[in-house]
């Protein structure tokens, strides 16, 4: 893996410990993740990776006994530091979760609601925004004529992609995505993927997944968690054909996890 | 006969001992209302309604009974309305698991605890008697109000956290903070367990008659309320005098006012009970 | 604004402390006047009367004695009927049947004396011999109907968190419901029900109406549930209905009548909560 220079860093991770309560859940981590790329995160349950992606925008803060060693850092800032407001980090650094979580409210309630929290007022500003950022999560086609309707109402697929549109209306430079795909049926899943591997163009994406086919498919560079350990990170294709460390060979050929 | 045989008896026999019981009760229930009914239906008419209560039966009215209860009803709704859902999202929302936090959760069980005439002390001493507030509808609607507002937050409460929790992720992934996350998504989303909470509380509070009693409210009041601060009456305290009236015409009167106490108390549940219903229905998550 | 919120929480903990301050301090006066052991041993009450006696034990009975006919009543048909509706009864009994008993307790309780007295009374003096207009057993028998769906209620929600495994067990080795709900739910779900026994114990010892109306005003110490009797509740709401002057012996009766009832349910509620939270860790 090509060492980067600091200005190409977007995400880091520096000496990473991370504890809930006594128990360590992840040991000295250090990755450095270029901007513009899709990183996956790979690796058997529990072994660690949706925490660490949750590091990155500090939702782990809600989790009762989490405490962390180590840094993070986003555009050379480190953003632990006292002074860092959580709000503005998670509007550069966006999510998209497990299982679609669109609020009870109608398509465009959704995808407004990051601008309404920044205060927005301005009619204009906030349509234009909904239909962009909908047509970039592919799905501007099919609600258009109904912006009205319920979010609930959309099926799983759709109801995932409104979630990233949802999340790219604040215009973020990095995208977190804890396993977006796993709870969707097969073609919605190419469409996301697909989707992913368009957005990437802009954004920073990393990607928790545990179908290793996935990140074979969409991503450039891999890390490999363990228990806690990131056993290897480099290039996907070099990590799929020919790993350096003999347990990231074990879990690809389906040996264990 | 077989031990399966004899235990499929038994079996039986207590399921018919079941059904006997949940019927005793409804049938308790079927009873006294028609009782009720049949003592006191012919006293409602327009005049019943709008006089006021007399030494005589056939004259007796609650007219000051029910503008009563409708006085002290919207007050103490006003002030335990605010406080309790405030105090609800409260406890749900923001104090999680501090010390602070079981010490207010085993204070609250208490509190819903305590019998409601313990409140009519508590409100003698403090409202009537050190805030000066008199025997008046405003003593009675904060001492209704402190009675109340347990039911309210436990109900607010429960409506929270039926929201899932997904929701509030969600919000905070995308930089909302706290109260932006249960203003913009989490109250709307439990307004219909918080009102039917409410309108359960209040049902409860039309029905309080000892704590009522203790403050001072009147049993013969000869005019009705026009301030927060008259003198009042309201109907369980107008049924409750004429049980103890010695005429027993005058119990055809109470009959009369209970007919439309529980027409009211029945009428709040069911819009309560409707309208939980249909909340549910609407948000499958 | 979290600020005003927890305001607004803090209001519940002032209502303690104004509740526990106007009992303990009215009650203090009183107790200057008259001893503890009096109060508590003394087999009289009669604060009006120009010998006075103050002992609380003929309203103590009083409660007890309308509490135990009404729990009496309603523990066993509450926990029958919460195992028929949990165990047996179809859906759609189910249904409809819940409403009807939440009606039974959404009855304000002045209108259930009002029955206790003008219907229950009359019907039992065709059978029971001596037994007077005002009298505990009518009191105790509508009370423990008003429990009932407290009971039944609470007990049912403590069966339903039973577990399907623990079910699916018993019946997958040919138990009847019968004994499945007997020997196996029921005990499961034991600490809940104990729970909705003992405050649904409380809610009886504090109720005021049905007695006032129904039991009379006669601190009258005794076991026969044919005769008149005098509960704190009832005790409280007629003296305070009456002319009292204040800071005088007679009204600060009223409070220390008062406190042994609030000790008395706040000890009950805070039993039940203790093992609502030791015991519900079981299934979670």
């Amino acid at each position: 893996m090509e060492k980067l220079s600091i200005k190409d860093k977007k995400l880091e991770a520096i000496n990473l410990n991370v504890y809930y309560g006594e128990k360590k859940v992840l040991k000295d981590v250090n990755i450095a993740i270029k901007a513009n790329t899709v990183t996956a995160f790979i690796g058997p349950s529990g072994c660690g990776k949706s925490t660490f992606l949750r590091t990155f925008n500090r939702m782990n803060d809600y989790v009762e006994g989490f405490r962390k060693e180590g840094d993070i850092i986003i555009d050379g800032k480190d953003i632990y530091q006292k002074m860092v407001r959580v709000e503005d980090l998670r509007k550069k650094v966006g999510m998209v979760f497990q299982k679609p979580n669109p609020f009870p409210k109608s398509i465009f309630e959704n995808v407004a609601y990051g601008l309404k929290i920044q205060g927005i007022n301005n009619k204009q500003l906030i349509e234009d925004t909904v239909e962009k950022s909908l047509k970039q999560s592919a799905l501007w086609e099919e609600v258009k004529d109904d912006l009205k309707k319920s979010a609930l109402s959309l099926s799983g697929g759709q109801q995932q992609r409104l979630c990233i549109a949802r999340a790219l209306a604040l215009e973020p430079s990095i995208l977190l995505m804890d396993e977006p795909a796993s709870a969707l049926d097969p073609i919605s899943t190419s469409k996301i993927e697909d989707l992913i591997w368009e957005l990437k163009e802009k954004y920073t994406i990393v990607i928790v997944t545990h179908n290793m086919q996935q990140a074979g498919r969409i991503s450039d560079n891999t890390a490999f968690f363990y228990m806690g350990d990131l056993v290897e990170y480099d290039e996907t294709k070099k990590i799929f054909t020919n790993p350096e460390k003999e347990r990231t060979q074990n879990y690809i050929t389906g040996r264990f996890g | 006969m077989t031990n399966a045989d004899k235990n499929r008896i038994k079996d039986k026999m207590f399921e018919y001992f079941g059904i006997a019981c949940t019927l005793f009760a409804i049938a308790m229930l079927v009873v006294f209302l028609g009782d009720i009914l049949m003592t006191g239906i012919k006293k409602i008419d327009f005049n019943f309604l709008t006089s006021y209560p007399s030494s005589r039966p056939k004259r007796a009215g609650i007219y000051p009974a029910w503008t009563g209860t409708l006085w002290i009803l919207s007050l103490t709704a006003i002030i335990a309305i605010p406080i309790g859902i405030a105090a609800g999202i409260y406890f749900e929302e923001y104090a999680k698991k501090s010390k602070m936090a079981s010490f207010l959760e085993i204070n609250l069980a208490n509190l819903a605890g305590v019998p409601s005439i313990i409140y009519g002390l508590l409100g003698l001493q403090i409202f009537v008697r050190t805030l000066n507030f008199g025997t008046s509808i405003l003593a009675g609607a904060c001492t209704l109000a402190l009675l109340i507002l347990p039911i309210i937050i436990v109900s607010t409460r429960e409506a929270l956290k039926a929201v899932p929790d997904s929701i509030r992720q969600a919000s905070y992934g995308m930089g909302a903070n706290t109260w932006q996350t249960i203003w913009h998504q989490v109250l709307p989303a439990s307004t219909g367990g918080i009102i039917t909470g409410i309108i359960l509380a209040i049902s409860r509070a039309i029905g309080e008659t000892a704590p009522l009693i203790v403050i001072g409210a009147a049993a013969y009041i000869t005019k009705i309320p026009d301030s927060p601060m008259s003198d009042f009456t309201v109907l369980p305290m107008q049924i409750y005098s004429w049980i103890g009236m010695p005429d027993k015409d005058f119990a055809e009167s109470a009959a009369g006012g209970i007919i439309v106490l529980l027409f009211i108390t029945f009428l709040l549940n069911g819009i309560a009970v409707f309208l939980r219903n249909r909340w549910q229905k609407k948000v499958k998550w | 604004m979290k600020r005003v919120l927890m305001i607004c929480a803090i209001i519940t903990v002032l209502t303690t402390v104004g509740i526990v301050w106007v009992l303990f301090s009215e009650s203090y006066t009183f107790f200057q006047h008259v001893s503890i052991i009096d109060f508590l041993t003394d087999t009289e009450w009669s604060p009006l009367s120009t010998n006075k006696h103050f002992g609380i034990m003929p309203l103590l009975s009083g409660t007890l004695l309308i509490t135990v006919i009404s729990m009496c009543i309603a523990a066993p048909m509450g926990i029958t009927i919460a195992m028929y509706l949990s165990e047996y009864a179809p859906k759609k009994f189910r249904y409809y049947i819940k409403p009807i008993l939440e009606i039974l307790a959404a009855v304000p309780t002045v209108v259930y004396g009002f029955f206790a007295l003008t219907v229950v009374t009359p019907f039992l003096q065709n059978y029971i011999p001596n037994l007077a207009g005002f009298n505990a057993l009518s009191a105790g028998l509508v009370m423990g109907i008003m429990i009932i769906p407290m009971i039944s209620s609470l007990s049912e929600d403590a069966l339903y968190a039973v577990p399907k495994s623990l079910r699916e067990g018993a019946y997958g080795m040919g138990s009847t419901r019968l004994q499945t709900t007997f020997r196996v739910i029921l005990p499961a779900a034991s600490s809940g029900i104990i729970v909705s026994l003992i405050l649904a114990f409380a809610r009886a010892v504090g109720e005021t109406m049905i007695v006032t109306v129904a039991a009379g005003n006669m601190a009258n110490l005794t076991a026969d549930p044919r005769e008149t009797v005098a509960t704190i509740t009832a005790f409280i709401v007629n003296m305070s209905s009456g002319d009292v002057q204040q800071d005088s012996i007679e009204y600060q009766t009223i409070f220390a009548a008062g406190v042994t009832l609030f000790v008395f349910t706040f000890i009950l509620n805070s039993v039940s909560f203790y093992i609502k939270k030791r015991f519900q860790e079981k299934y979670d």
